[in-house]
């Protein structure tokens, strides 16, 4: 899944402060499942909104959505009549889901309620983990099905560097060491050997640093 | 044989090598590298000069290099591949080569971090393993990494670090052995305190043939006192100092910290000396350049 949190309250008050009717519209699927932008955290965030403008003095009416998904046109129409009423959206999705909402609605203010963090897991209850960056070239077969682009803090393909100790990364003793993983994952796997071969440079032409990308499915094309 | 550096030539000769270290100024100011050149000058085959090591800010690598070539001093330039891309990393070791600069260390580098400037952006476009590749096959082919023939291919001879100490343990001969394929000439190790797991790494590497394949010089750091052993043991990523090293620090007076230090690196430089396969040292008297002349000239190393 996306994963976010949401922005600090005092940085969201000074986004929405110059707007009098304000729709917090939260979105269902994956930013719901991080307890970031659910039904459950617009009302709270409607609730301590309402309470802050209270105390300043500031008059503000606030209405509460949330829709299934924000990056997808079938849902958005949903919220359309809401959009219709206010004066800016206050949007608890992913950036995408943000920039969605901002193509469609072209005269609306679309305004960000969350931070988007990652692609990755919940590894336990409330620990969230990041899993992959969508390089667009996949090399996990190689790598016992750890991902060292986006666990090493260092992306590297031959190896563990010469920091990590007793399976922590140098970065934080909190954070695994990527290669540390792998090598005991091949090592019960009988795939050690994978490692011996040497991984050329990686062509990051698939990931962003090839521009922004697009996917095109021709079979799906109307 | 051809001989690519100074450095080269003597491993080659078979005698025991010595390199020392020299970190740029935070600072444009060349007095302090002219400085440390004077305390090297002399006692050591070539001098590895750091590249914003523990990610902080310094004068360029290159350019110290540099400073070095003018002065007689080998230089043997660090690079690490957490602030370039391949772009940029092929035309510093093109650029660096029209300097005179003749050796190169390829490394990773300390995560930033640790350092000044956390809030930077890393590149780690390619890793070490790809940098050391990168700089043979310009030598070896004379071209860039897009097959572009070169007008004149740097020609340099090529360091890697191994770390005998960092976790897991197993996979460290392996890296070791990929670093070799992938082309490097010669290895410097990190500090070594802890010799009975040094001697296994060693043991393990010469089982496979490794210690034939390319020149290895072991990591010294004088130790100034039990603080800075402390110290290097807890704070410093992939450090070992073993806790019979921190009670003998502690077990003499602060006055004496510091030769008790040296006395500890003439012990490990004795015993490196008589374990096969290694064919130096490397001296990192971190800030404390002055220790380095009193070491080589203690342990017979001119």
């Amino acid at each position: 899944m996306i994963t976010a949190s949401q922005k600090p309250i005092n940085e969201i008050i000074e986004l929405v402060e110059p707007y009098k009717k304000l729709l917090i519209l939260g979105c269902g699927t994956c930013v719901k499942t991080c307890f970031a932008g659910g039904e459950d955290e617009v009302a709270v965030l409607a609730s301590a909104l309402k309470l802050s403008f209270k105390k300043m003095a500031r008059p503000i009416e606030i209405e509460e959505l949330t829709i299934e998904r924000q990056c997808e046109n079938e849902f958005i129409q949903e919220a359309s009549p809401g959009i219709a009423r206010n004066d800016a959206v206050l949007s608890l999705a992913c950036g995408a889901g943000v920039q969605a909402m901002a193509k469609r609605f072209a005269k609306e203010v679309v305004l960000p309620g969350l931070n988007t963090t990652f692609i990755g897991i919940q590894e336990s209850p409330g620990i969230f983990t990041e899993e992959c960056s969508g390089c667009g070239n996949c090399s996990l077969a190689t790598f016992g099905s750890i991902c060292p682009v986006t666990r090493c803090a260092k992306k590297l393909l031959n190896g563990p560097c010469g920091g990590s100790q007793k399976g922590f990364c140098e970065i934080d003793p909190d954070t695994p060491c990527a290669w540390h993983l792998i090598i005991e994952r091949l090592t019960t796997l009988g795939q050690l050997d994978n490692l011996k071969t040497y991984i050329p440079p990686k062509n990051w032409n698939t990931s962003l640093s090839g521009g922004p990308r697009k996917l095109i499915r021709e079979d799906h094309i109307i | 044989m051809k001989t690519y550096s100074h450095l080269h030539e003597k491993l080659a000769s078979g005698e025991f090598a010595v390199t020392g270290e020299c970190g740029p100024p935070r600072g444009a100011n060349v007095k302090v590298i002219d400085k440390k050149i004077k305390l090297l000058q002399g006692f050591v085959d070539a001098v590895n000069v750091t590249d914003n090591q523990t990610a902080i800010v310094r004068m360029s690598s290159i350019a110290a290099s540099a400073h070095l070539v003018a002065a007689g001093l080998e230089p043997v330039m660090q690079m690490v591949v957490r602030d370039r891309n391949r772009i940029a990393i092929q035309s510093d070791i093109m650029g660096a080569y029209s300097l005179g600069i003749r050796n190169i260390l390829c490394l990773s580098g300390d995560h930033q971090k640790f350092g000044s400037q956390p809030d930077a952006m890393n590149v780690f476009d390619i890793d070490s393993v790809n940098l050391i590749r990168t700089v043979k096959d310009m030598r070896d082919t004379g071209k860039d990494m897009s097959g572009f023939d070169l007008d004149v291919a740097p020609r340099m001879f090529i360091g890697a670090a191994a770390n005998p100490f960092a976790d897991p343990f197993e996979y460290r001969v392996i890296r070791l052995a990929k670093k070799i394929d992938a082309g490097a000439d010669f290895i410097q190790t990190q500090c070594i305190y802890n010799m009975d797991r040094f001697k296994e790494w060693i043991r393990l590497a010469s089982e496979q043939g490794l210690t034939d394949k390319v020149y290895i010089l072991g990591g010294i750091t004088p130790l100034k006192s039990a603080g800075m052993a402390r110290y290097m043991n807890n704070k410093v990523a992939g450090m070992d100092v073993p806790e019979s090293i921190i009670k003998r620090m502690d077990g003499v007076d602060k006055k004496s910290q510091a030769d008790e230090g040296i006395k500890i690196c003439l012990e490990t430089i004795e015993e490196l000396k008589e374990t096969n396969g290694v064919h130096g040292v490397h001296i990192m008297a971190i800030e404390w350049e002055e220790a380095v002349g009193q070491i080589v000239e203690q342990a017979s190393l001119k």
